[in-house]
């Protein structure tokens, strides 16, 4: 089975539902900043080394590590 | 008649929701920091009267988005606010919420409310919201969480009166229950609900979810809690998440009803074009080096005029002194421990000040979150996180308010090895000891008619510090191994004018925890290196003056060149020259003799200060003239070899040692405030001589 996308290979501009989560102790983290299953995610644009991204949660502009943003799943 | 009354308010709420301002505005200048007994975290309180009768004492508590605590900053909220009988724990919560982003500031006050707290709702930001478009019903929002809610704007102090009179009257919780935990745990709630006698039932769920969390239980309790659990089958991640997912979907319903019209994104558009080309790859970068640059000049040369005015004072001050008062040991410690050590604290004042304005600026505009984001990839290489470089590179000014401005790094680990590292870059203190050993030993030449090799070996010296300290970080994180994961999942902060009280508190605060905390250890310290070097075994001390008249009667002296041999002769013969001369043996094979040892000794008080002793062992009188300095040195004879004493081998040598050495007290007593112990302190104090006095030896043995 392949492995489901993540928000880490999301490219700038792009928009996607989230769908889980593959970390459970980050997900707690996670889901209080607002990362909910269902919620739209944008992806806003990456530090000039790819790493780390800015993205957008309802209305709410936030960084992520590549390792925070490959734990949430996203379907397309 | 009610008699009156002082309430205890906590503010709490996500971090940018504008909690310090609203502090600001309400305590004005009235306000006690500290840090919370044990841990390094601040703890902010201030006065405050809210009416005639009722007057509070307000505590501006760390950041949260929710109970559930990662970070040291985040414990600390949680504790206070579950443990009843603490000295801290509140009468009434102003939950401080960012109206723009309305979402996730509920879920703190919906924890909350459950908690049974008293809580009032504080929408800060109406101004933004309003340019938004964003049009809500608040009194129906009131209603639908049964919470006093207020509109404020804590940045103009707009709405104060309204927030302090709800906040008198506010004594009953909410009779909201929104989080009901799970069927599976209610027994064991029941029995942890009885056995503490808690009020509401989410209470007793955070004893269950995290008793590690909660220092006050001791360790009885903890072990009642855990066996709990453990017979009710309990697992603490299972619950939080789904107890986070059921929050968010109440305040969705909520928000639902209340929301009139919701706002639109186009007023951040300035703030998303401002981040295309702050964060862009060569712009981004060249920005951030730039404001780095400016900051760096500011600390050191603008700092350098009060600087050299309170050196000046103090010195004139202790010269005064000693000649208005008695004579007599007291008073000689006084004018001559005292006094000068009191200088030596007031003097760091204009550094760290300049510091912390720049800091402060960085932080209110939202711009400090943009150079971790730039910043963060480099530096967690070396164990650091984005938040290290303003730290860092403040070193090289000095690393007194770098170490302090650590604070600002919230995984212990990582702040640990940027406070660890952050003496090796090469502070202003260095410059004075780099200036005058480089001019006596690398000629006056230019490279090419236009590079100075006196610049160059100086350029050198920075490089050197800059690359131990990347070299110690990538040592110490293989070594340090702590559990705390470490994050970087941070707001982006919409940008916007600092507001200028903020950064007028930020600087006084810091200031006083400086002077206040660090000022005990360096006066300490300052007045021990003087004793040192002011007394010695008595009978040769007291004879000094007929023992050198009796040495140069013969020479014809001026009365000013006899003082000052009669002052080498007393350094010479001081517990310090004792120690410097016991110690020779140890500092031999690095080329240095048991007057570089003295001066070694004292200059532990600040590096600078070698350059005066210098002065006063080869009876020189005052250090003024650098050239006059430089001129002794170079006639001073190795008595061993019969050539110079000071060969580009010992110069270099020493040169590497004063870049490594960790020769600042000051340096110390801030590194044991901000680890809160000498673990720390001494290790660094340990490794870096150690690294030093290596090089030192390699450098002389190879180079002579």
């Amino acid at each position: 089975m392949a492995r489901p996308k993540s928000v880490a290979s999301m490219k700038p501009g792009e928009t996607a539902v989230i769908s889980g989560f593959t970390d459970e102790e980050l997900s707690i983290k996670l889901l209080e900043m607002g990362f909910l299953p269902g919620t739209v995610v944008r992806f806003n644009f990456s530090a000039p080394f790819g790493d780390p991204i800015c993205v957008n949660i309802s209305g709410f502009d936030l960084s992520l590590r590549l390792d925070e943003a490959c734990t949430i799943s996203i379907l397309d | 008649m009610g008699s009156k009354k002082r309430l205890k308010i906590a503010l709490v709420g996500k971090p940018n929701s504008g909690k310090s301002s609203l502090f600001n505005q309400l305590t004005g200048l009235n306000q006690k920091i500290g840090n919370f007994p044990g841990i390094t975290v601040d703890k902010r309180m201030g006065y405050c009267q809210l009416d005639e009768m009722t007057s509070a004492e307000i505590i501006d508590l760390p950041g949260i988005y929710s109970l559930y605590p990662r970070t040291l900053d985040e414990k600390i909220v949680v504790e206070i606010l579950t443990d009843k009988k603490g000295e801290y724990f509140p009468d009434r919560i102003a939950v401080i919420a960012d109206a723009t982003n309305l979402k996730n500031c509920l879920l703190l006050l919906t924890q909350l409310i459950d908690l049974g707290l008293p809580v009032v709702l504080a929408l800060n930001m109406m101004d933004l919201a309003a340019k938004s478009g964003l049009s809500l019903d608040v009194k129906k929002l009131a209603r639908q969480l049964d919470v006093p809610v207020v509109m404020i704007n804590a940045r103009q102090g707009l709405g104060l009166e309204d927030l302090k009179a709800q906040l008198v009257n506010a004594a009953t919780p909410s009779s909201k229950k929104i989080f009901q935990p799970l069927n599976g745990v209610t027994i064991a709630l029941e029995e942890i609900q009885k056995h503490f006698n808690l009020s509401t039932a989410y209470e007793a769920f955070q004893y269950l979810q995290q008793p590690e969390n909660l220092l006050f239980l001791s360790h009885e309790n903890r072990l009642f809690i855990k066996t709990v659990a453990v017979q009710q089958n309990f697992f603490p991640h299972k619950y939080q998440g789904a107890e986070t997912i059921h929050r968010y979907g109440f305040i969705q319903e909520v928000l639902d009803a209340v929301i009139i019209k919701s706002g639109g994104h186009e007023w951040k558009s300035l703030s998303n074009r401002l981040d295309k080309i702050l964060t862009h790859k060569v712009w981004g970068y060249l920005i951030f080096f730039t404001l780095l640059f400016l900051i760096f000049q500011s600390v050191f040369a603008l700092a350098q005029i009060p600087m050299d005015a309170i050196d000046r004072g103090f010195a004139d001050l202790s010269t005064f002194m000693s000649k208005r008062l008695p004579s007599g040991p007291l008073f000689e410690l006084i004018s001559s421990g005292i006094v000068p050590g009191i200088g030596g604290i007031i003097i760091f004042i204009p550094q760290i000040a300049i510091l912390f304005g720049f800091i402060s600026i960085l932080e209110e505009t939202g711009y400090m979150s943009r150079v971790v984001f730039l910043m963060d990839k480099i530096m967690r290489k070396f164990g650091m996180n984005g938040r290290s470089v303003v730290p860092l590179m403040s070193g090289l000014a000095c690393a007194i308010p770098a170490i302090m401005a650590t604070r600002t790094i919230d995984n212990w680990k990582d702040r640990l090895i940027t406070i660890f590292v952050t003496p090796l870059m090469s502070c202003s203190a260095r410059l004075p000891v780099f200036t005058i050993l480089v001019a006596l030993i690398v000629p006056q030449q230019r490279v090419l008619g236009l590079i100075s090799l006196q610049g160059i070996a100086l350029m050198g010296l920075y490089l050197l510090g800059f690359f131990a300290a990347m070299f110690s970080a990538l040592l110490l994180k293989a070594i340090i191994r702590v559990k705390e994961r470490s994050y970087l999942i941070m707001e982006m902060p919409t940008y916007r004018m600092p507001k200028w009280s903020n950064v007028g508190l930020t600087i006084v605060e810091k200031t006083k925890t400086f002077v206040l905390e660090a000022g005990k250890v360096i006066i300490a310290i300052s007045i021990i290196l003087w004793v040192l070097a002011s007394y010695g075994p008595r009978e040769v001390m007291d004879h000094s003056r007929t023992t050198v008249r009796e040495e140069t009667k013969h020479l014809q002296l001026t009365e000013e060149v006899f003082e000052n041999r009669v002052a080498a002769y007393k350094l010479e013969h001081s517990y310090a020259g004792i120690i410097g001369k016991w110690m020779e043996p140890v500092i031999k094979p690095l080329g240095f003799d048991w007057k570089i040892g003295i001066a070694l000794i004292t200059s532990f008080a600040a590096r600078e200060v070698f350059v005066s002793t210098i002065a006063t062992i080869y009876s020189l009188g005052s250090a003024d003239d650098n050239a006059t300095i430089k001129d002794r040195l170079k006639d001073e004879i190795n008595p061993d070899t019969g050539g110079p004493r000071f060969t580009p081998a010992v110069g270099f040598s020493l040169l590497v040692f004063y870049t490594f050495a960790m020769q600042c007290m000051s340096t110390l007593a801030i590194v044991k405030r901000e680890t809160k112990g000498w673990k720390w302190p001494l290790l660094q104090l340990i490794y870096m001589t150690g690294l030093a006095y290596v090089s030192a030896f390699i450098v002389y043995q190879v180079l002579s």
